[in-house]
């Protein structure tokens, strides 16, 4: 198991679309992947469990994966949340 | 039970008889379910909904890219990603096979358990997103009842009822000639109230409870002219209801074939009578339903449905399909009237948000925001056809602030080589009391007024017509707002600028004589009420309706006035009975 934590720069938090960005990334990794705020934890390649962890600016997610490729997909979600900032700024 | 009776909003005038089918339940009645076959079956039956209903919506995407329509298509992506959340197929898989359920009570099941995780979350752009989950479920159910083509939902002469309907969705059910529909939410003017009207679906909105009392396959009546529902009607009742539709339908059609004539009054005032948009697929009826360009573009849609604030690209390319489906004649593009809880979703509170941070004073507060907006307006108005339009006036100083930034957005682009009209004309919206009271002093700085009456009766009555302890006292024909319509005309004639009217009473037919009276230069409303506005100035002259203002005006009540004109409309126009007058319960 590896994980790492992120947090949510971009201004409107994870909305429909940041959210379907989260959803197709972990989707493409064999690991079982998944998010976990304030001791909820949700399946990252589910767009419902996604959207309902409700992340708004600043708060902090973790990145949990199990697999094969658990490393490159934790890392690369990182990416997405905190340097990408879902392509939006 | 025969022939129970509800009551709603009426928001598309013409009546539909036919069998029901429940699209997005708030409750499913469980009785109505199928019968469950064997677990993989039942499995199969879903993959089969499921698929088509990813190609129904891919369908849709196309459509919608095709008239120009991006947010929404967008909003199809989140869609079609719902129907593949392995969350979603593993739970009604699971709920099909150890839950021992049939394909549709899983669904219904699941849907259940979401709403209520969806309705814990604070932040109201995601909670919303349940609307998508309901459609989709929605969609799924009819699927698996009866056999769809792949780009119409629902089937011939159906009545469609839900919780709630999306724009989309109702195109799609017009497509497969759905005759009406029922909803327990929403107004005259949600999305897809508009929609149904503009589409000849009869509809009536904000029946509470409806989904509960009707179970599929019952028949219904749905009358979008009194707003009357009736349910598994008797002999009797469904002969006065079929006998009153096919008065109402002959009376449309001739209001249809009619409708490019002017709307001029037999002793030769003519007035402009254009319509209200704001989605793009309404566009095609500007030209379908005879109107004058369109007299109130509303820009809304495109901040609300988007998750980021669109940037002038976006909203240039929007407003350059509106300008060029009007044309020659003008278009009134509205600057954003939200409040600021709306674009930044949480994070404004107030205590009094319709006496808070919206229109203009949140627009002049987020300088970026307007700019873009009135940037992108005035890059579309190089052809003469567009004028703007400025919402939630109540002081002076506004208007001037406005008039700055659009000049100095003109040198900008005078800089750039971009071509745009110099003499654009900017107005003011005509809702809170102190406009009109002020109408000498804005005549020397607007070009034209523009009358929200739904507003100005709420701010000049301080009544909001939402809540409804007080909703009774709300109409928009009070004696005290006629008088601020009719101080706004008179003070802008006399400065030589024009007024229009963009409220609901514009298409409210005891109103016209008045509008008329006072000399209203522009009526705009919603597209389909536009031939039989027309048709009834055409029968007016405005000799008779000064003399009709003149006594409205002694009234001491809006339901004086409006008992008055009721029964003075009917002398002159008998044929409109049936639109004027209630049917009796059954």
């Amino acid at each position: 198991m590896f994980k790492k934590d992120a947090e949510i720069i971009n201004s409107l938090g994870i909305h429909a679309r940041p959210a379907s960005m989260i959803v197709k990334l972990a989707s493409s990794f064999d690991s079982k992947v998944e998010l976990e705020k304030n001791n909820v934890k949700v399946n990252a390649k589910s767009i419902m469990g996604v959207l309902m962890l409700a992340s708004e600016q600043g708060d902090k997610v973790t990145i949990i994966a199990e697999g094969k490729d658990e490393k490159e997909a934790v890392e690369s979600l990182v990416e997405l949340i905190e340097i990408r900032k879902f392509d939006e700024e | 039970m025969k022939n129970k009776i509800f009551r709603g909003t009426p928001a598309s005038p013409s009546i539909a008889i036919g069998k029901s089918f429940v699209y997005s339940p708030k409750q499913i009645v469980l009785s109505s379910l199928a019968e469950r076959k064997d677990a993989a079956e039942e499995i199969a039956l879903f993959e089969k909904a499921r698929n088509m209903a990813l190609r129904q919506l891919r369908n849709l995407r196309v459509e919608l890219k095709k008239a120009s329509d991006p947010v929404s298509s967008k909003l199809i992506d989140v869609q079609m990603l719902f129907l593949q959340d392995p969350l979603f197929l593993n739970s009604v898989e699971k709920r099909i096979r150890s839950g021992k359920k049939s394909a549709e009570e899983a669904i219904i099941n699941f849907s259940e358990s979401l709403e209520k995780d969806f309705q814990d979350i604070p932040n109201s752009y995601i909670a919303e997103r349940y609307l998508d989950v309901k459609d989709i479920v929605g969609r799924l159910l009819k699927n698996l009842r009866e056999e769809e083509t792949d780009d119409a939902l629902g089937s011939y002469g159906d009545i469609m009822i839900a919780e709630s309907f999306t724009a989309s969705t109702v195109l799609q059910m017009s497509k497969a000639g759905v005759g009406g529909l029922i909803a327990e939410r929403g107004g005259r003017t949600s999305h897809f109230a508009i929609l149904a009207e503009a589409l000849n679906i009869s509809a009536v909105v904000g029946v509470n409870g409806v989904t509960e009392e009707i179970e599929s396959g019952d028949e219904v009546i749905v009358d979008g002219i009194s707003g009357v529902i009736v349910i598994n009607p008797d002999e009797d009742t469904k002969r006065r209801f079929e006998r009153k539709k096919e008065e109402a339908d002959a009376i449309q059609k001739k209001f249809l074939e009619q409708k490019d004539l002017p709307a001029t009054t037999i002793d030769g005032y003519s007035i402009d009578i254009s319509a209200n948009i704001e989605l793009p697929i309404e566009l095609p009826f500007i030209k379908k339903f005879g109107a004058k360009g369109v007299g109130l573009l509303r820009t809304e849609f495109l901040f609300l449905t988007s998750e980021n604030v669109p940037d002038e690209k976006e909203q240039y390319d929007f407003y350059l399909k509106v300008a060029e489906s009007a044309y020659p004649d003008y278009v009134i593009m509205r600057t954003l009237d939200l409040g600021g809880d709306k674009i930044f979703k949480t994070k404004v509170q107030e205590e009094n948000p319709f006496l808070g941070w919206r229109g203009v004073r949140f627009t002049l507060a987020n300088e970026k925001i307007f700019k873009d907006q009135l940037r992108a307006m005035l890059r579309v108005s190089s052809k003469g056809n567009v004028r703007i339009l400025i919402p939630m006036v109540s002081q002076l100083e506004e208007i001037v602030r406005v008039k700055k930034i659009v000049e100095e957005i003109k040198a900008e682009l005078k800089k750039e080589g971009i071509a745009y009209d110099e003499n654009i004309e900017i107005g003011a919206m005509v809702e809170v009391p102190s406009v009109p009271l002020m109408a000498d002093f804005f005549s020397e700085i607007v070009d034209f007024f523009s009358i929200g009456t739904n507003d100005l009766t709420q701010y000049t009555l301080a009544v909001d017509r939402g809540n409804k302890n007080i909703s009774s006292l709300f109409d928009q024909l009070d004696p005290a707002v006629i008088t601020l319509m009719e101080m706004t005309v008179q003070k802008a004639h006399h400065n030589n600028k024009w007024v229009g009217v963009c409220g609901d009473v514009a298409s409210d037919i005891v109103a016209i004589p008045l509008l008329i009276g006072m000399e209203m230069d522009e009526l705009s409303l919603p597209p389909s009420f536009i031939p039989q506005i027309k048709n009834i100035i055409r029968g007016l002259s405005l000799k008779e309706c000064k003399e009709l203002l003149g006594s409205a005006k002694k009234k001491r009540s809006a339901s004086e006035v409006r008992k008055f004109l009721k029964e003075e409309m009917l002398n002159r126009f008998p044929s409109l009975k049936n639109i004027l007058v209630e049917v009796e319960d059954g």
